[in-house]
């Protein structure tokens, strides 16, 4: 955010610590696949921290034994949305749980827009704050030049 | 920026003296330096005592899985020795008459391939047309790499694989699975291994009409018919299983059935003794049905006699002319 010294965003997983390599990536499909998860791919150009849901890129990866498969899935994702930010999420189905169990960012955009305060005069001097993400400040098909 | 302070298990240990011994090892040529030293290591030699004790004949199979094993141990050793060793193209093809053992020996090639250390987890995907061809336009390349995607790390293996190529109907989405077929088969070798399998002269059909498929497997491998021999010894293995035996004469019975069998029409090698044995067993169990008040012994229950054998309608169409 407005103070965030390294200009990157902090969301999900491992988010503080230099960007995961690719085989970094793999160990941590492997530790979810060992607990039978399922990943999937998402991608999106605003990284909003309320944009809960992002696109998806293809179906959830459900029975996959190896991590090969969801990486190729992540290299063509990459390859489509270069400047996205895109990230893995691991799906933990065991009854009860049933929710999003993992989830990092494994693409940024080289310069990431990040967020701006913004304050609504409200009446009786009341102020609204809100965050907004500098990526949505162009139309949807001239972000990410 | 500074090293991790983390290490990747698997990747080459950042300082000499970490636990990543065989890597380290590999660096300065202290590794193994005999066939011995390295098969002590791995699993490679059971996995292949176990192929040569478990299945019967099928001796251009096997010669090729030894080879195969021979070549992965002496790649080690160029390993440690800092010469360059590639994995070697591992798709294969199975063609062969029904029944000579084409799904049963792609069921234990997972596990060979796993144990030999060319596949990571050693799990099998057995799909056939259905499981990879969509019903409608756009519907094939997601079903296929789906498929591909559950079988990375492992096999694919592709039950009756000239199905997928239908020339009568060229709007066949067949062809589109090939395509994506082929392009993980060439650009992730690494990560799975497919085996197609099917009959001989279709499959020769199969690959003449998609050469770059046919060019892109390196094992073609051809399924003998079983001499009698073989047939005898694979029934013998098959009442193993099930816990039962040829009782006397029975043995000898059943290698003059084979005799007058194998010419006749529809004779599908293993498939076909593994029926002959069902059927002796549903004639044994309504012979000792028919005896009421007798209390049998675990003997009688797992004998197959001769009478079973030569019941059999083989036998009739033989002595009726």
């Amino acid at each position: 955010m407005m103070t965030n010294p390294v200009g990157r965003i902090t969301q999900g997983q491992f988010s503080y610590l230099p960007a995961l390599s690719d085989a970094e990536i793999t160990l941590q499909i492997e530790y979810g696949l060992g607990k039978g998860y399922a990943w999937s791919v998402e991608y999106t150009d605003d990284p909003h921290p309320r944009n809960t849901y992002w696109e998806m890129f293809g179906l959830p990866m459900f029975d996959l034994k190896d991590a090969a498969g969801v990486m190729m899935e992540l290299q063509n994702c990459r390859k489509a949305f270069p400047r996205h930010y895109i990230r893995l999420m691991a799906f933990d189905s065991t009854r009860g749980v049933e929710s999003t169990v993992m989830s990092f960012i494994v693409n940024r955009p080289s310069g990431e827009p990040g967020f701006g305060l913004r304050r609504q005069e409200a009446p009786g001097r009341t102020i609204r704050y809100t965050v907004h993400s500098y990526a949505t400040d162009r139309p949807e098909t001239e972000r990410n030049p | 920026m500074a090293a991790p302070l983390y290490q990747i298990p698997g990747q080459q240990a950042p300082s000499p003296g970490a636990p990543a011994e065989a890597h380290a090892a590999a660096a300065d040529g202290t590794g193994e330096r005999t066939v011995a030293e390295v098969l002590a290591k791995s699993r490679a030699g059971a996995v292949i005592d176990d192929l040569e004790r478990d299945l019967v004949g099928l001796a251009p199979v096997k010669s090729r899985i030894r080879d195969i094993a021979a070549l992965l141990v002496i790649d080690k050793l160029r390993m440690n020795l800092g010469l360059l060793a590639h994995a070697p193209s591992l798709h294969m093809s199975f063609t062969g008459n029904p029944g000579t053992g084409k799904t049963t020996v792609a069921l234990r090639m997972a596990e060979i391939l796993h144990g030999l250390g060319l596949v990571r987890k050693g799990h099998l995907v057995a799909v056939t047309r259905d499981d990879l061809v969509g019903q409608y336009i756009g519907h094939t390349a997601p079903k296929t790499k789906e498929v591909l995607k559950k079988a990375m790390g492992g096999v694919l293996f592709i039950d009756e694989a000239y199905y997928l190529y239908r020339p009568e109907n060229e709007r066949d989405y067949g062809q589109e699975a090939i395509e994506v077929l082929l392009q993980v088969m060439e650009n992730q070798r690494d990560d799975l291994v497919v085996i197609l399998a099917g009959y001989k002269d279709r499959m020769a059909a199969f690959f003449r009409s998609n050469p770059g498929l046919s060019s892109r497997i390196a094992h073609h491998l051809d399924f003998p018919d079983y001499p009698a021999g073989d047939l005898l010894r694979i029934a013998d293995k098959m009442l193993e299983r099930q816990s039962y035996r040829f009782g006397p004469g029975a043995r000898t019975a059943f290698e003059e059935y084979l005799v007058r069998r194998v010419p006749q029409p529809h004779f599908a090698n293993a498939r076909s003794v593994r029926n002959a044995l069902d059927r002796a067993r549903l004639r044994q169990a309504s012979r000792l049905y028919a005896d009421q008040d007798r209390v049998f012994t675990a003997d009688d229950l797992s004998t197959i006699a001769e009478s079973d054998i030569r019941a059999s309608r083989v036998f009739e169409i033989a002595a009726a002319p």
